[in-house]
């Protein structure tokens, strides 16, 4: 089947904070937040980009959508190269490619009822045209009454104000939804409504999704396939479960084993990281996890190491669980 | 499992807030004791009171503060009712805090240094002895050279870093009880597991209590002895940790850990949920607060439940607690 969505050697760049400074200490002038990635989205799947901060996910969500420039690779959608085009091209794709922002309430304007801003997607694509009765399908969608519509966001619960920007995302039926963070800040009984309301608009839409999250726990439950980013890099991609069965590079592992579990007798040995993850200006040399690797060796400090593949399963590491 | 020497007796707190709709109650008969050196965590979703214990426990509710009952024996004594003087005494020096956002927690415009050395204004000690003993605590927070970061920042710190800076400033008075309100959960997996070990080491080492509050049952089952669940403003269920996660007997307890994706080891389609909202805490319903989402309900739930003792110091407030064991 033809992927959806194809990101194919994608780097994006942004200029160091202090140029002048960076020029004088012989460091680069631009930071790379995305490093060359490559994967593809098979549509009507749910795919996660796992990592953590600073890892470049967000980044690249925004790329997807538009919002930042790319400086390298391409990005397809439906077959058409999509990096690159100009913003009044890019409007029509963005109506098949939305955005559930990380924080639901900051990206809900808190002046606006929850009706404007459902309002919004249709006029700016000119789809006026039964809107009041769009609106309330759309809260119908996401399980809430249709009175909500005259509230405003300070008067929604995390929760509701989650649904409302799933509402928004999914107003023009898009084929692919970009979901950052969706379940983070909320209370576990909640994250389960949010995921479940998302897995029935697949069903019902046949929507993909893309699906950014450092939460693992919802992430074996809910995206068939994913990959885990470090310092702008995928060091390992494929299949969730096969990944979650054995992961093979250390970084993932201690990713995993860091994923407390909420079990006193489990005593899975921690793998431990060393350190913090390093400033993209300070790129480490060789495999850029190595000094945090417990398991490095001798040549993961000065070569890169090359992708493997392994049925399907992508992983970038010399010395691999 | 027995209770250590007492430390913090928590006994039947209730406390109520006035607001435009009426006076909310907040924290409704609370009962939790804690022992020396014990580490005891908090489980509750938001809106559960948790914040509201803590700033009991500090002194500092605040103004709208309109009905405070119940004691809050700390070492022996009272700290409900007492002399803002008597409890300036205490807070900061034996009670100390480490918040969830470390950034807001310092000062961004004084250099760490000067923070630390600042907090230290109660010891009799020289301004260089003060220096010594902040990179002491630096470095026991592992801190790399700790010396020369004295004069650095906040901002050019990363959050990790940050938390130990706070958690280095709040063990530096060597307090009886550090109180840590949700200190992991700014941060990333890994840096979250070794914040973590840090703190079990440090209280170790210290021999401090500390009082964990999180909604992270992964964080609290790794780092706790004990632990108490909250829902609506009460404590519904207390006990080991073990005893909590192994045989819960609220239903709410219940409920709670059947939702975390950690523990759902089968992939599911379907996540579960605890369905409803959390009652208005200004007209509180009659009978048990959980019944209106609960499962177990019966007609005896619209009596308020006891408190029933399941085994040594592990309580539930359910009609059903003694029926309610995992197979």
């Amino acid at each position: 089947m033809k992927p959806l969505l194809t990101v194919n050697d994608v780097t994006i760049r942004f200029p160091a904070a202090n140029r002048l400074a960076a020029r004088l200490s012989g460091q680069p002038r631009f930071i790379e937040a995305v490093a060359g990635v490559s994967f593809a989205l098979e549509a009507g799947k749910t795919y996660a980009l796992v990592g953590e901060s600073g890892s470049g996910k967000t980044t690249l969500a925004r790329a997807i959508v538009g919002l930042v420039p790319t400086h390298g690779g391409q990005i397809e959608f439906n077959g058409e190269r999509i990096s690159g085009l100009s913003e009044n091209r890019l409007r029509r794709v963005r109506r098949e490619i939305a955005m559930i922002f990380q924080d639901p309430l900051g990206s809900l304007s808190p002046r606006l009822k929850v009706r404007s801003t459902l309002a919004e997607p249709f006029t700016v694509h000119g789809e006026t045209a039964g809107i009041e009765r769009k609106i309330i399908a759309l809260l119908e969608d996401v399980g809430l009454p249709a009175h909500f519509a005259e509230r405003y966001p300070h008067q929604l619960s995390g929760g509701q104000a989650r649904r409302v920007a799933v509402a928004r995302a999914l107003a023009l039926r898009p084929k692919l939804v970009i979901a950052d963070e969706p379940t983070a800040g909320l209370d576990v009984s909640i994250q389960g409504e949010v995921l479940n309301l998302l897995r029935d608009l697949q069903a019902k839409f046949g929507t993909t999704f893309l699906m950014i999250s450092h939460n693992l726990n919802v992430v074996r439950h809910v995206a068939d396939r994913m990959a885990v980013m470090y310092l702008g890099r995928i060091v390992e991609e494929g299949n969730t479960a096969a990944i979650f069965a054995a992961p093979r590079h250390r970084y993932t592992r201690a990713l995993l084993s860091a994923n407390l579990k909420p079990d006193p007798d489990h005593s899975a040995p921690l793998i431990e990281v060393e350190g913090e993850t390093p400033s993209l200006l300070k790129r480490p040399s060789g495999c850029e996890f190595h000094p945090r690797c417990i398991f490095s060796l001798a040549v993961c400090k000065q070569q890169a190491p090359k992708e493997q593949i392994d049925a399907g399963h992508r992983f970038s590491c010399h010395n691999p669980g | 499992m027995a209770e250590p020497e007492g430390l913090l007796d928590i006994d039947n707190l209730s406390v109520s807030f006035r607001t435009p709709r009426g006076d909310l109650q907040a924290l409704r008969n609370v009962s939790l004791k804690m022992g020396k050196g014990e580490i005891v965590g908090v489980i509750g979703e938001s809106g559960c009171g948790k914040s509201t214990l803590i700033n009991s426990i500090i002194g500092l509710l605040p103004a709208n503060t309109c009905a405070l009952s119940g004691h809050i024996r700390f070492a022996g004594e009272d700290i409900v009712g007492m002399a803002d003087r008597d409890l300036r005494r205490l807070r900061g020096e034996r009670i100390t805090t480490i918040f969830q956002d470390p950034m807001t927690a310092l000062n961004p415009v004084l250099s760490i240094g000067t923070q630390m050395t600042a907090i230290q204004y109660r010891r009799n000690s020289s301004p260089r002895e003060k220096q010594r003993r902040t990179v002491e605590f630096l470095e026991k927070v592992r801190m790399p050279d700790a010396e020369k970061r004295l004069g650095q920042y906040p901002h050019q710190f990363s959050g990790g870093m940050r938390q130990r800076i706070c958690i280095a400033m709040a063990l530096l008075t060597e307090p009886d009880l550090l109180i840590a309100d949700e200190p992991t959960t700014a941060l990333d997996a890994t840096l979250e597991v070794q914040v973590i070990r840090l703190l079990r080491e440090l209280q170790r080492d210290i021999g401090c209590s500390v009082l964990f509050i999180s909604h992270h049952l992964g964080a609290v089952a790794e780092l706790c002895e004990r632990v108490a669940i909250m829902y609506a403003g009460e404590v519904v269920e207390q006990g080991s940790v073990r005893d909590i996660f192994r045989d819960p007997r609220h239903p709410y307890t219940r409920k709670l850990l059947e939702c975390d994706p950690g523990r759902i080891l089968e992939l599911r389609a379907v996540m579960p949920t605890i369905g409803g909202d959390l009652p208005d805490l200004v007209h509180i319903p009659k009978g048990c607060i959980f019944r209106e989402r609960c499962p177990d309900r019966f007609e005896r739930c619209s009596e308020r439940p006891p408190v029933e003792t399941i085994r040594a110091g592990h309580r539930a407030a359910c009609h059903k607690a003694r029926e309610l064991a995992n197979p």
